[in-house]
């Protein structure tokens, strides 16, 4: 039976996201996706969801939420004060919800991003292989009042397991950011290199789905790079010696250099910085 | 680069030479991971295989791909094709037209005659879904970017900056210099495939005047808009 999620109130910003959209980076199509994958794939886990089932991404201050029809859900990633109805509901666990059930949140405790996963995964639209949303590509680029987005309604009871299944939410509170040399790393001067090293980074405000931008100024005495692919993940360095930590709705291309590459680990650590929060870089080969 | 991506350099230069070598080496490089979900694309001088999820066993795939790469035989590449876009040079569009032809001493009539002579290559898409990146630019255009970029630029400008050309997909801020607009959707989300130029291809601009320009708008919101294409014999 086709049920529908309402939009009540869209909060600071959420968007439906899966693994991403593949095979299309040669016509300049970002790959996009959840930017922590390992909340995707928990919550997915805990309602025994395929995988890539599409969630919502929730970032910071979440939206209110109305279901039409019964199904259940589970909540990953940051810990942004869940309620449903006027009831506390924890992360990483099965919530059974009813016709007419209210999902809100409240204050944002830890993490930068939250995954909202239901029963067989929301049905809204797929463009090129994907549910993403990303601007010009899918109708909606983010939640807005009064929109309803599909799901399939489950009465009957579909076996989840209440299995205790133990969650490590450590990655959260993580300063680690695990990276790999870049292509450009090599022709940094050996001071660079260790600062790189040895240097706590903070999160600058200026950060969203498509970079994190980084507060501190380096000295960069690199010029710009004939245009060369870049990934989720690459780091570059400015002309103004700021970094840039490219995340999931990145462009395919870019001319800065890329001096490290974050580790898939990484990406998803990443992906729970905001604005002031440090992070240390732990340089692998 | 990272868990998820080989990338495979070449020396640094853009020219088609390198462009056909990099497209051969494409072509055995998607022949040879047809079992495996890779993606790969290229740049000037680069390309990148990446993979969905993290290689497993790295050593043995930069073997094959090395193995690849050393064959020495360059192919041609067949099923190259001219496109040739319709661009509307008039005022309205042409924002800097005006300070190029200051600028660069020429009168708007050599401005359009030179850039609607050469056959630009397109080396790849990259920046925004459908943004070609155009090579062949004639020297007397070259001109720099703005200093403060606009905030919007129409979808459709033709623009210069430095030593490119090219079309924005959609409107979006850019510092690039403007000197018309082409009304041809060069990225259409609903087309298998989205993007009907790729590397590899050919552009050639023609100058039409603001009626065409709008009769050409509503063919293309109408949906039958034909692009004018010919196989090209490099």
């Amino acid at each position: 039976m086709k049920a529908e999620v309402e939009i009540l109130y869209p909060g600071l910003f959420s968007t439906i996201q899966d693994f991403g959209r593949r095979g299309f980076q040669k016509y300049g199509v970002p790959l996009s996706g959840v930017m922590d994958r390992i909340a995707l794939k928990t919550a997915n886990l805990i309602l025994q969801n395929q995988a890539d089932a599409a969630v919502m991404e929730i970032t910071q201050m979440g939206p209110k939420l109305k279901f039409s029809a019964a199904t259940k859900i589970a909540i990953s990633g940051a810990y942004l004060s869940p309620k449903l109805n006027d009831t506390e509901i924890d992360n990483n666990e099965v919530v059974k919800i009813h016709e007419g059930d209210i999902l809100s949140f409240g204050r944002p405790e830890y993490g930068m991003r939250s995954y909202l996963a239901i029963l067989d995964g929301f049905k809204t639209e797929k463009v090129l292989g994907s549910r993403s949303w990303y601007e010009d590509i899918t109708s909606h680029e983010k939640l807005e009042k009064g929109m309803k987005l599909q799901y399939e309604a489950s009465e009957e009871e579909k076996y989840v397991t209440h299995a205790a299944i133990k969650f490590d939410d450590e990655y959260l509170k993580s300063e680690e950011i695990e990276v790999f040399p870049g292509p450009e790393f090599e022709k940094l001067p050996e001071t660079l290199k260790s600062h790189l090293r040895q240097s706590k980074f903070s999160v600058d405000k200026n950060n969203n789905r498509m970079a994190i931008q980084l507060s501190e100024v380096l000295e960069n005495q690199l010029g710009p790079i004939i245009t060369g692919p870049v990934l989720p993940g690459t780091v570059q360095l400015t002309p103004g010696g700021k970094l840039i930590v490219l995340m999931r709705d990145c462009q395919t291309t870019g001319g800065y250099p890329r001096v490290l590459q974050l580790s898939e680990k990484g990406i998803n650590i990443m992906a729970q910085k905001k604005a002031g929060d440090m992070v240390r870089f732990l340089l692998k080969s | 680069m990272g868990e998820r991506g080989i990338l495979i350099e070449f020396e640094p230069e853009i020219s088609e030479r390198l462009l056909e070598k990099l497209l051969f080496y494409k072509n055995k490089l998607e022949e040879l991971y047809t079992e495996v979900n890779v993606e790969i694309i290229n740049t000037y001088n680069s390309l990148l295989i990446s993979y969905m999820f993290s290689i497993e066993n790295l050593y043995d795939e930069v073997s094959a791909v090395k193995e690849l790469l050393s064959e020495a035989k360059i192919g041609k590449i067949n099923n190259r094709q001219i496109f040739r876009l319709p661009v509307c040079y008039d005022e309205e569009f042409g924002w800097d037209l005006e300070l190029i032809a200051e600028e660069k001493n020429l009168s708007k009539e050599e401005i359009i005659k030179l850039h609607t002579r050469p056959f630009y290559t397109v080396y790849f898409t990259g920046f925004l879904p459908g943004f070609l990146y155009l090579g062949g630019l004639d020297e007397k255009l070259q001109i720099s970017r703005k200093n403060q970029p606009r905030m919007k630029i129409e979808k459709g400008a033709v623009g210069i900056g430095e030593n490119q050309t090219g079309i924005y997909p959609k409107s979006s801020p850019g510092g690039w210099q403007i000197l018309g607009n082409c009304p041809v959707q060069l990225f259409n989300k609903n087309n298998d495939p989205p993007c009907e130029i790729s590397a590899g291809d050919k552009v050639k601009f023609y100058s039409v005047s603001k009626a065409e320009l709008k009769e050409i708008s509503a063919q293309v919101s109408e949906g039958n808009f034909q692009l004018k294409k010919e196989n090209y014999e490099g």
